[in-house]
């Protein structure tokens, strides 16, 4: 069977969830093999073996940290050429796409981009146009390349080999002309990531700037946060949090709206979401199109009561 | 300098957008403009262009339909000194590579210091062309810049991250990406209209840029879309007046039904 080559998505040497979706879904194509860059720990060989990484290629980055994603996509290119594979799955972040644009013109190759589902073939689903149109593609020239989107397969845990073969790359000068100067990390909320959650909490113009409740909710349901456009534009939740056309993408098991009126560059970022609620005052507003519950009501008074029933009813 | 801006002519997001029976997406029959998102990329080139106060020149290049000149003309109206329409009937249904071969190919017949675009065209939201165009050039590319500034012969960009705030520094020529972040655009002025109407639109075709048509288009793409489905509209749900509490009540009830509690 052919390799899949992973890409994987760590943060300094922890594998992220996201690997393991990856890795699932490589199986489903062929062998996975996964692409580590970085200094790779025991912890991080047993995490990838745990999800099916038969082969483990560890490509050590002291000569390319700090540089943005052109040497990544050089380091992919080299093994491209010598382990021929089915396929290659990147992460769809800002990072994982770069990287996946380049190595696509690299190795001739067709590139399909947020992928929600990818099966035997492989073939592709992606959800288009704000959410209304799903569309099934397919490479057609090349290695296919597929940047896949979080929650795009439930991770299963299956023991893989896992054997780790030293990657040496060159890497061109060419590859080092953009440079990370600084980089000031951002403080962790403690709530789960916004791409990856479960529930999603999320507040508009309508807070009239306070989130306060909109965090109580969230945290009273084990959710993340997000903010539409207008409240992150009015300064009120950092635009990390942004949820809609140019912001996330974001499809969780629950989306509850408040304060915010449904514009198409906001559904467009959470029209794919299981179960949809929303708290807005105007009966007329947009979002309720799409609700499976609405409540018609001052999202000041009805948000912190609801909270407080969900506190109470978890005991 | 010499900057160049890419755009692209999109269908309205807030129209109808569907596809051609060929599973293409629709860009005649649907009304069009110059993606919202691009207008960022034009406004930082003319910020540069002023800041710089010098003679640089902001060329703006569009592959697309023969509409997409107007989205040529509203960059010009805006400010932007010239444009490159390329425009082929062989070009339709080109995917991302075959887009970023006809624009990289443009751009190498044009004088170019850094080459800016937005950050994802508002139909397709890829956000792949950039990095792309920037590999096809053989250049640096640093995408979502939310801040631009060009000292001599480098470009920095602060980029917000999810994780942490980056600077990044990258030589020139570079392409670079801007995200809506970076700077509301500007409004065309009147004065920029009238003005408008005399500067130069160059039209390109495939073989002025040396490039074959069975390199690009529907046929040769590197991708096949081999389906597209309407999602089923979501039906109307449960939708009640909040009255002395009745609201929250019946909301904790939904999310207990639901067993998100
Ligand atoms: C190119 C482009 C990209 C964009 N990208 C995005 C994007 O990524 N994400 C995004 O969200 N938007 C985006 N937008 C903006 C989008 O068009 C809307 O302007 C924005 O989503 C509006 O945010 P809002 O719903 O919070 O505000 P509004 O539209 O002002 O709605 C506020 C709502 O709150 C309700 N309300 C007010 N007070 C209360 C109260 N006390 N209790 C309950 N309800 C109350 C009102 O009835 C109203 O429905 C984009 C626009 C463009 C042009
Ligand atoms: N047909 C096109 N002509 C000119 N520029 C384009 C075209 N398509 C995409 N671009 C540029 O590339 C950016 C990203 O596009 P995309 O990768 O399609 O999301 C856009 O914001 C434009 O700046």
């Amino acid at each position: 069977m052919a390799e899949v080559l992973v890409l994987v998505d760590h943060v300094d040497g922890a594998i992220r969830k996201t690997t393991n979706e990856l890795l699932t879904i490589a199986r489903r194509l062929g062998e996975p093999s996964a692409v580590f860059i970085g200094s790779l720990s025991d912890d991080a060989t047993a995490a990838l073996k745990q999800f099916g990484a038969e082969k483990i290629y560890s490509v050590d980055d002291a000569d390319i940290k700090g540089y943005l994603v052109a040497p990544k996509a050089e380091v992919l290119a080299q093994l491209v050429g010598s382990a021929s594979p089915a396929a290659v799955l990147i992460s769809a972040s800002v990072e994982g796409k770069e990287i996946a644009g380049r190595l696509a013109v690299k190795t001739d190759s067709g590139l399909i981009t947020d992928a929600i589902d990818v099966q035997a073939g492989p073939v592709t689903t992606q959800s288009v146009f704000a959410g209304n149109f799903t569309v099934t593609a397919k490479v057609t020239k090349g290695t296919p390349i597929i940047a896949v989107k979080p929650n795009a397969a439930a991770p299963e845990a299956v023991d893989g080999a896992g054997a780790v073969e030293s990657v040496a790359v060159s890497i061109s000068d060419a590859a080092k002309g953009a440079r990370v100067t600084s980089s000031e990390p951002k403080a962790a909320s403690g709530r789960p990531e916004l791409t990856e959650a479960a529930i999603v909490v999320a507040g508009g113009r309508g807070t009239g700037g306070d989130f306060s409740a909109v965090e109580a909710l969230a945290d009273s349901l084990g959710g993340a946060v997000g903010a539409s456009r207008a409240a992150v534009d009015s300064g009120w939740y950092p635009h990390a949090f942004q949820i809609g056309q140019t912001g996330k993408v974001v499809s969780p098991q629950l989306y509850i709206a408040n304060g915010i009126s449904g514009a198409i560059q906001h559904r467009a970022g959470m029209q794919t979401s299981k179960t949809i609620i929303a708290v807005n005052k105007d009966e007329e507003a947009p979002i309720f199109e799409l609700v499976d519950f609405g409540v018609v009501g001052d999202l000041h008074t009805v948000v912190p009561a609801v909270t407080e029933g969900v506190n109470q009813r978890k005991g | 300098m010499n900057i160049v801006v890419c755009v692209k002519y999109v269908p309205d997001a807030t129209a109808d957008r569907r596809f051609e029976a060929d599973n293409t997406v629709d860009r005649v029959g649907v009304d069009g403009l110059l993606s919202e998102l691009d207008e960022y990329a034009v406004e930082q080139a003319l910020q540069l262009k002023e800041k710089l106060g010098d003679d640089s020149e902001v060329t703006v290049v569009s592959v697309g339909p023969d509409n997409a000149g107007d989205a040529i003309r509203k960059a010009l109206q805006m400010g932007a000194d010239k444009g490159v329409h390329v425009v082929d009937d062989a070009i339709a249904g080109s995917d991302a590579l075959g887009t970023s071969l006809v624009l990289a190919e443009a751009i190498k017949k044009l004088p170019h210091d850094i080459v800016l675009c937005g950050m994802g065209s508002t139909d397709a939201v890829m956000g792949v062309l950039p990095t792309m165009l920037a590999e096809r050039l053989g250049l640096p590319g640093v995408t979502f810049a939310s801040e631009v500034t060009v000292n001599g012969s480098t470009v920095t960009v602060r980029r917000d991250g999810d994780t942490a705030t980056e600077t990044i520094e990258a030589d020139l020529p570079a392409v670079v990406s801007v995200t809506d972040q970076s700077g509301e655009a500007r409004y065309p002025s009147f004065k920029g209209i009238m003005a408008a109407k005399k500067k130069e639109v160059v039209t390109q075709s495939l073989g002025d840029l040396g490039i074959s048509g069975d390199q690009v288009g529907l046929s040769a793409a590197w991708t096949a879309v081999e389906g597209t489905e309407a999602r089923p509209p979501r039906t109307a749900g449960e939708i009640v007046k909040d009255a002395d509490g009745s609201g929250a009540s019946a909301l904790v009830e939904f999310l207990a039904s639901k067993k998100f509690i």
